[in-house]
């Protein structure tokens, strides 16, 4: 029988309420400060991770801090908040404190700002209950993150509000300029009309043309030609002859309608882009921050926090239980116990002795431990790695994506179809003024508006219900390579396990065991107790340092541990052992737990006709029985980082296009140069780096719902481009031949952009 | 048609009073949140929720 945990919801023991310890001292902290009304107010979704409060301590903030006076500020970004209650509960557990000047949380982002009165309290007694509270927080300096996409962000922003506001206005006076059918307008409320319009779309224009302005000179600057040179080009010149006809009266029409529209449509375009983009890569900014690390220096007695880039070959440094190995080291702690899951794939805890080297990126499972660096930060094989990654990431960064593409093909067309009326119309004895207005209203027709909207429109409408499902994109081009996949790859410990050990064994061998673990911090011992958790303490038990546990149950002395502690023959298989009293030894098995959808993912992409391949660095044994579980025929074990690049190079050189999915350092090289990668939420850091697409919630059936997704995305941008060519092949014979009204290239204008995004509001529906 | 010579720029004058009060709203940092405006309305407790002191 289980209960829900009272604090994160998880599945918990019967009778007791809580999960864990550290639940239950988040539950006492919040109803201590008489916040309890947060349990009504949060909504846990089960797809998320609930917040478990975690074991290392809260880092130094002391490089993040900025004082002004007696007020100190901090930003942090918050890991585990899932909902508004979230905010609620950190605010005001912040501001009830005393000294504390100033607490907000931005929900979107995910980031805190707090400041205090240096005089009353200090950074840590303010941040120690958050942090006690089960959130993760890390310093950050505004200045270094997302300022610049930020204010771009805003600038559009501004820019679309004042091209509307134009727009609209412009509106009013031109509908009326076009419902004087019959000439029965004086002239003198004719020139009112249009100077007013002119006095409106002028400076607007000016200013909310800024970014096509730019972008457009900086491309003629290059002697290049971009989709900006025609839309800058357009709008010019209609202003220049519709303020030419306002001034002189001649009766020509005047398009400052279109042009504020055109501005519109376009910055509309723009900002979606940009805001699609943007949120994904908050996101991502936000995951790799909260894991950026810094290490405890011991410097003979004393001890101090810096940075991973200050530590040099020689320093020792402290590692704490559950914190990251900082950079290739020597080990001067009698026994360590690393996981070294994301380094090397193995998923079963590794035991080191004094003297033996730890590498880079493992994980302390056991005690603190003490190492003498032997390489800086940079030189560790975690860094070459890295460097291995970025090498990987520059190649995949030359892929073009297809709305340049079609805008390369368009601009120049668009050019000489308006050159072409120019030049037919003046050849054909019109007047300039006359070849320059149908040149002008070919300029406007062909505008790319329903262009500019078709790919934006959709990202958007793709991103904002992958991020409702929990799947992050990391870079603009994800969906549309990950829509061309022809093999996937897959990881094994981490992506198709869930990395947790669980324990198998006959049940009264596993409650005798969990007895002796009880007390123990081992992973494996974790894992015996997890799968037995009622266990009651046996009596005396000791616990020998890399070798197991001993105690008294009855009046027999048993043993749980490695073969050679409990007197049994070695074998690779099995590291955990239990001997009661005298009698044989009796193997425990343990295995990393598959994760549920593991093998309904694999079947899901082998029934769409992909050939699904496993990469392991882990024993063949293990690799073996998941293969089995999930139904893969090609799985290979014992693969490094720079096997599983070769494989990957190996599998792109034979014309695949191959999708890896993987969470470890280890894959991080393979996922870079894969076509389209995923990791998953649990994944190491720098794989969050080298991935297109982050599964928040863990789960591998969004791999597959994603990969459908930019299928299906990419039939809707086709579908979009479709309308607009529909539209222009219409609407551009017209204009050619000078039947386009400044009304009729407004209704076409708008038609077309309406449409394309009507379209596109099909993806946000199932 | 008189009347227009007031009328039009009355209603400029109104929309740019709308634009105003976007920029202002961007520049202030009102759009900043969306997310956290939406559910944060829904606590109503006065009491509780923290504020500038």
């Amino acid at each position: 029988m289980t209960t829900a945990c009272q604090h994160c919801g998880q599945p918990s023991p019967a009778g007791q309420g809580f999960c864990c310890a550290g639940c239950k001292a988040a539950y006492t902290l919040i109803n201590g400060l008489s916040l309890g009304s947060y349990y009504e107010r949060r909504t846990l979704d089960s797809n998320q991770p609930p917040q478990v409060p975690e074991e290392a301590p809260l880092p130094d903030m002391t490089a993040f801090i900025t004082t002004e006076g007696n007020i100190q500020t901090v930003h942090l970004m918050v890991g585990a908040v899932h909902c508004a209650a979230c905010a609620w509960l950190i605010e005001t557990v912040l501001s009830q404190q005393s000294g504390v000047t100033y607490a907000r949380m931005n929900l979107t982002t995910r980031r805190l700002t707090v400041r205090w009165d240096r005089s009353k309290t200090t950074a840590q007694k303010v941040l120690e209950p958050v942090h006690q509270l089960g959130y993760t927080l890390r310093p950050y300096r505004p200045e270094l993150l997302e300022t610049t996409r930020k204010e771009e962000e805003k600038h559009l922003l501004l820019c679309l509000a004042v091209a509307g506001f134009a727009a609209a206005n412009v509106m009013l006076l031109s509908v009326a300029l076009w419902a004087d059918t019959d000439g029965s307008m004086g002239p003198t409320t004719r020139l009112m009309m249009q100077g007013f319009s002119a006095l409106i779309v002028l400076p607007a224009a000016v200013w909310a043309g800024q970014p096509f302005f730019t972008s457009a000179l900086r491309a003629l600057r290059h002697g290049r030609l971009n989709m900006d040179v025609p839309i800058s080009l357009a709008v010019l010149l209609t202003l220049g002859l519709s303020i030419f006809d306002t001034l002189t009266q001649t009766g020509g029409e005047t398009y400052f309608e279109s042009a504020a529209m055109l501005l519109f449509f376009l910055l509309l375009g723009r900002y979606l882009d940009s805001r699609a983009r943007g949120r994904s890569r908050a996101a991502a900014e936000q995951l790799a921050g909260l894991q950026a690390g810094s290490a405890l220096r011991l410097n003979g007695q004393s001890s101090e926090v810096v940075p991973l880039s200050a530590l040099a070959a020689g320093d020792t440094v402290l590692v704490a239980k559950g914190e990251r190995i900082p950079a290739d080291g020597v080990v001067l702690t009698d026994t360590v116990t690393l996981d070294t899951a994301f380094l090397t794939g193995e998923s079963l805890p590794t035991q080191l002795h004094k003297g033996d080297t730890a590498f880079a990126g493992s994980l302390n499972a056991g005690d603190a431990l003490k190492l003498r660096m032997t390489a800086r930060a940079a030189d560790s094989r975690l860094a070459h790695i890295v460097a291995l990654v970025e090498e990987a990431t520059t190649a995949r960064n030359r892929y073009t994506l297809l709305a340049d593409r079609v805008a390369r093909l368009y601009a120049p067309l668009v050019h000489v179809l308006a050159a072409a009326t120019f030049a037919l119309w003046w050849l054909a004895g019109a007047e300039i003024h006359t070849a320059l207005t149908h040149a002008v209203a070919v300029l406007l027709v062909t505008c790319p508006c329903a262009l500019a909207l078709a790919v934006p429109s959709v990202q958007v409408a793709a991103v904002t219900r992958l991020l409702r499902q929990g799947v992050l994109l990391t870079s603009a081009s994800a969906l549309e390579r990950l829509k061309d996949i022809t093999t996937v790859v897959l990881d094994k410990t981490g992506t198709l396990t869930s990395g947790r050990i669980t324990v198998e064994a006959p049940s009264d061998t596993l409650a005798k065991a969990a007895r002796l673990a009880v007390g123990s911090t081992h992973p494996l011992a974790r894992a015996v107790v997890a799968a037995c958790p009622q266990a009651e303490p046996a009596k005396n038990v000791r616990e020998i340092p890399g070798q197991g546990l001993e105690g008294k149950i009855g009046l027999r002395v048993c043993r749980l541990g490695s073969a050679a502690f409990c007197g049994a023959v070695a074998d690779d298989n099995t590291p955990l052992w239990f001997r009661d009293g005298s009698k044989p030894a009796v193997p425990l098995t343990c295995q990393d737990t598959l994760r549920p959808d593991a093998a309904a993912a694999v079947a899901a992409f082998k029934q769409a006709g992909l050939p699904v391949m496993l990469l392991s660095g882990d024993r063949q044994s293990a690799v073996d029985a998941v293969a089995a579980q999930t139904g893969i025929t090609e799985a290979f074990s014992h693969q490094s980082p720079e096997d599983k690049h070769a494989a990957l190079k190996k599998l792109s050189d034979g014309e695949q296009r191959v999708l890896m999915i993987g969470d470890g350092i280890n894959d991080a090289p393979a996922l870079a140069l894969a076509h389209a990668s995923m990791t998953l939420a649990t994944g190491s850091d720098v794989a969050k780096t080298a991935a297109d697409v982050i599964l928040q919630h863990d789960r591998l059936m969004d791999a597959v719902r994603t990969w459908r997704l930019s299928k299906r995305a990419h039939r809707m941008v086709l579908g979009n481009f479709t309308l607009a060519v529909c539209y222009n092949t219409v609407a551009v014979p017209l204009a050619m031949a000078g039947y386009i009204t400044p009304l009729g290239a407004a209704v076409l204008m708008s038609a077309s952009s309406v449409t394309v995004v009507l379209n596109t509001l099909r993806l946000l529906r199932d | 048609m008189n009347v227009l010579a007031y009328l039009i720029p009355m209603a400029l004058f109104l929309g740019t009073l709308g634009l105003t009060a976007f920029i202002w709203a961007l520049k202030s940092g009102q759009f900043d949140d969306l997310d956290g405006a939406a559910s944060r309305i829904l606590f109503d407790d006065e009491d509780e929720t923290p504020k500038k002191r």
